[in-house]
């Protein structure tokens, strides 16, 4: 038998003088179940959670409805009031009659009538009420980060300070990913490895950083605050624990066709390399794609001349299994492929190169030792036309449909490093709008107009041919001066857009996290959760959500580290008890539910179902309680109705509509 | 705009299938454009022109004939907006807005340019090249 | 016929997503925008927990009209959650006339969290459109209305 008892508060005189509360706590002892009902000034006060705490215990309620302000203000309070009087939080129901009701009506006649009806529906829905209790879930206190470059680094920097293990996995043989490939930094023009390889520095040395260069991700388990990760460490065929990082082998490799990815393939390194200088951790690695041991068996110098006896031509991949109580993505991001840019004659020319080619060409450790000279005949350039909105802003197919972001900074960038190193270089920069939003951005870029005389050109290169004398001319139109120009450049510099890296995909399904339709990863909220996934324990960090600067990624990941350790700061996880569950009796497991669940939260297992004349091994859907939000679309789309969801199931709210339709 | 340009205005645009507001003014058009030094109106101004209906002015003006409709506009558009569709609607309009009278080919040999390719001839050849 | 035309009032059950149109409309309520007295909330998680089958329930048991409000779209603090409110409710419409409701009955409305004037100017509007409308016969399943009396 269920004992109900309402409590209906006057709020002052903001509902008390348009509802008669008396009336509606009248009305309500008439009702099926109803015990008790009462009314006071101010529920909410300590006086009025008295009145329910002594009421629960004198009338032996097993459900409270409180008549009273928004549940949004006050559930939490009265859910507490039940709980101190030993009854389950979740057997409390608010009816609001403040800002649905008294608020917004003026005849007394009519606010006290709705004001009942609401009661009525609150006491119908605390009728098929369960109670419920929250669960917790274990945090186990390391941290997985996905990608090495500055934003991995960072997060990972910040989450180890805080006194937390953290590992970083990353797929290429050193951490420092693009940034580290970068010459100097906009808008203040400091070399970028400068200020990157101390924080490189930095994480190798930390006691609670684990750095799995050359590793991925092979598979994720489990669920926020406990996931399982398996990780494939590649083989290298090279002893980390011997190898010195001298750089003796890499000289000696016969193998020369490898081509060098640090240099973004301007030119070529050895079977067995270090990526660069700078390299963490530093070891060599031996591409088994080039090495002529590995693939003709015959040659093995680079194992004679290491002294250390460090090269190991039969390391397999080996695969471990670590636990994590969060994981950061920060894979980060490449320029897109241009092979669908004919016009550009970025495939016929040597001379037309992207903006992070010409990076390398730039920077002092480069493959031009810093001198800008033109690929194809090392032949000192005297007219570059730079190029932006290579496949960003475009709609048509060929590239991507959003602003890069980035591109309009560097090409500023690489603009005035041109004119200041070389001022007998004219540098012309093709642009359809120039976007410099960020602290001294813009100052920067008109510091290239103004002092550099950079000339800017608005309008769009329609084509790009080699002519002769290894010359390229440039035609495109100059829309302000409405005519259509024609250089005849030594250099054109592509300012290509960038895309997530091509990881992230794989990473995304492992990880069940969201991603749009650009494949960055989507966050929780745009505005308000913007350094975490929607999926919960997984948060973002640097480009692989979306194009960002230095500044940004940095700011970025410090912000996912503070997620990270707002996260392992608990010992326990207090799962909301609101979620959806399923029948095992009428589930058919037809895995519709699955699919709607943008969490990921549940699976399906074979399972002995006993029930009433059933006894049978089937598929059935499992929600993990830990990972559900309790959104409710599978409780819809459920074809058999197994799924339920709790505090909210269907017969409640039918009993909801049932009352407020009487 | 008045209720004529307006009316004008959506006959190009419905017949091209062009929608002039994808537009983000970038001159791509006109810097992959071979005839751009003939004309006065350039692919980008076309685009421009139509949706601000200062269409006359495109109807009277000789680079309606000075287009090629050799498709470099359309094919290079980061943004699918294909100006050549857009101008042979232009030159469509003309056409409509004359009546029938259709040249005959006797007059042809009179009209003959030396110094350009034809458009007629090279509609013609697109029309039978497949 | 002419006798409950004055007196008769719709009634209305509007669902509403706790995180955006909940909130509106207590926005609504705190900034004292008012509409009429006949509409009435129930609050659930998201959008996408209202079944179809909630409505036709609402109009089995006599209701005249029901509105759903969400989140607006790419705003649902699920993600996903209102794409699936609209693909549902959009199958629910064009089964409703073949039930010989009419579709005007039922709405879909995204009202955010700030737009309390919006929730009230909703509300007023479908209040009318239902008073317009008259009383819902057609799945007034006389035997069930009866009972209920």
């Amino acid at each position: 038998m269920q004992k109900i008892g309402v409590f209906v508060c006057w709020c002052g005189s903001n509902i008390a003088a348009t509802v008669d509360v008396k009336a509606v706590a009248e009305a309500m002892k008439s009702e099926p179940n109803v015990v008790f009902a009462t009314d006071y000034q101010y529920m909410c006060s300590e006086g009025g959670q008295k009145m329910i705490q002594d009421a629960i215990q004198e009338y032996g309620l097993n459900g409270v409805v409180v008549c009273s302000c928004s549940p949004r203000m006050h559930e939490n309070t009265f859910r507490k009031t039940a709980e101190r009087a030993g009854l389950n939080p979740y057997m409390v129901e608010i009816a609001n009659i403040r800002e649905h009701c008294s608020w917004i009506h003026k005849d007394m006649e009519v606010a006290t009538q709705k004001a009942i009806q609401l009661a009525k529906a609150a006491v119908a829905k605390v009728r098929k009420n369960a109670p419920l209790t929250s669960g917790t879930s274990p945090v186990i206190k390391r941290a997985l980060v996905i990608g090495g470059g500055i934003a991995g680094i960072q997060t990972a920097l910040d989450v180890a300070d805080a006194g937390y293990d953290v590992d970083i996995v990353e797929k290429s043989p050193t951490i420092g990913g693009r940034m580290a490939q970068l010459d100097k930094t906009f808008p203040t023009l400091d070399c970028a490895a400068c200020i990157l390889t101390p924080k490189m520095v930095d994480a190798a040395q930390s006691e609670k950083i684990d750095i799995l260069a050359y590793s991925e991700v092979e598979k994720v388990s489990g669920f926020v605050g406990n996931f399982t990760v398996q990780i494939r460490k590649k083989a290298r065929y090279v002893d980390p624990l011997k190898c010195t990082g001298c750089g003796e082998c890499t000289e000696k490799c016969p193998s020369r066709k490898g081509k060098n990815e640090f240099n973004m393939g301007l030119d070529n390194r050895g079977a067995i390399y270090i990526p660069f200088a700078q390299a963490i951790p530093k070891l060599a690695v031996i591409d088994p794609t080039q090495c002529i041991k590995l693939k003709t068996g015959k040659c093995g110098i680079c194992q004679k001349v290491c002294s250390a006896g460090a090269i190991n031509y039969e390391q397999k991949d080996e695969i471990i299994e670590r636990q994590y109580g969060a994981i950061v993505v920060a894979t980060g991001f490449k320029p897109i492929s241009l092979e669908k840019f004919d016009e550009y004659a970025y495939a016929q020319s040597q001379d037309v190169v992207t903006s992070l080619e010409f990076e390398r060409i730039m920077n002092a450790a480069g493959p031009t030792k810093g001198q800008l000279v033109r690929p194809s005949d090392g032949k000192h350039p005297h007219e570059i036309v730079f190029i932006q909105c290579v496949g960003s802003r475009d709609t048509s197919g060929c590239g991507k449909p959003y602003c890069s972001k980035i591109c309009c900074m560097y090409t500023a960038k690489h603009a005035m490093l041109v004119r200041e190193k070389y001022p007998d270089v004219n540098v012309h920069v093709f642009y359809i709008d120039v976007r410099t939003p960020g602290k001294n951005f813009d100052e920067f870029y008109r510091r290239a107009v103004e002092q550099y005389g950079v000339d800017y050109i608005k309008g769009m290169v329609g084509k790009v041919a080699p002519i002769e004398d290894g010359k390229l001319l440039v035609q495109g139109s100059d829309l302000i001066a409405n005519e259509q120009v024609k250089i005849e450049a030594d250099m054109v510099v592509l300012a290509a857009a960038i895309e997530p890296d091509p990881s992230a995909r794989s990473i995304a399904t492992m990880l069940t996290a969201s991603m749009d339709t650009n494949d960055f990863f989507t966050e929780a909220h745009p505005k308000l959760r913007p350094v975490e996934s929607p999926t919960a324990g997984i948060f973002l960090s640097g480009m692989a959500q979306g194009p960002k600067d230095i500044p940004e990624t940095v700011a970025q990941a410090g912000a996912a580290a503070s997620k990270v350790i707002g996260l392992l700061a608990k010992d326990h996880l207090v799962t909301n008890p609101c979620v959806a569950s399923s029948d095992e009796l009428l589930c058919n497991g037809c895995s519709q539910c699955e699919k709607v669940c943008p969490y990921g939260a549940i699976s399906y297992i074979e399972k002995e179902v006993r029930g009433p004349g059933v006894r049978e091994v089937k598929r059935i859907a499992q929600v993990n309680p830990a990972v559900c939000q309790g959104c409710g679309a599978c409780t819809v789309t459920c074809p058999s109705g197994a799924m339920d969801l709790k505090g909210f199931t269907n017969s409640q709210i039918m009993a909801e509509v049932d009352a407020l339709c009487k | 705009m008045n209720n004529n340009v307006k009316e004008l205005r959506e006959t190009i645009l419905r017949i091209s299938g062009v929608d002039p507001k994808k537009c983000m003014r970038c001159g791509k058009c006109s810097g992959a454009c071979p005839s751009y030094e003939e004309m006065e109106y350039h692919p980008h101004q076309f685009v421009y022109m139509v949706d601000k209906g200062q269409i006359d002015k495109l109807m009277n003006s000789k680079s309606l004939y000075r287009c090629l409709t050799c498709y470099a506009c359309l094919e290079r558009c980061p943004r699918g907006v294909e100006p050549s569709k857009l101008i042979e609607a232009v030159r469509l309009m003309v056409i409509r807005q004359q009546g029938m009278n259709h040249m005959k080919p006797d007059d042809l040999p009179a009209k003959l340019d030396e110094e350009m390719p034809q458009q007629a001839l090279v509609a013609a050849m697109r029309k039978y090249s497949k | 016929m002419q006798m409950t035309q004055k007196e008769w009032k719709p009634k209305i059950v509007a669902f509403c997503c706790n995180w955006c149109s909940y909130a509106g409309a207590d926005l609504a309520g705190s900034s004292r925008l008012s509409y009429p007295a006949e509409v009435k909330i129930i609050r659930v998680p998201c959008s996408c927990r209202v079944n179809p089958l909630f409505i036709l329930r609402a109009f089995q048991r006599g209701a005249d009209g029901v509105i759903l409000c969400g989140c607006h779209p790419g705003d649902c603090h699920y993600s996903t959650g209102n794409y699936y409110a609209r693909r549902r409710m959009t199958m629910l419409f064009s089964m409703l006339s073949f039930l010989g409701i009419e579709p005007k009955r039922t709405r879909v409305e995204w009202v955010s969290a700030a737009e309390g004037a919006k929730f009230s100017a909703v509300m007023n509007d479908f209040v009318k459109t239902i008073t317009d409308l008259g009383e819902n016969v057609k799945l007034g399943d006389l035997r069930c209305k009866e009972s209920l009396k």
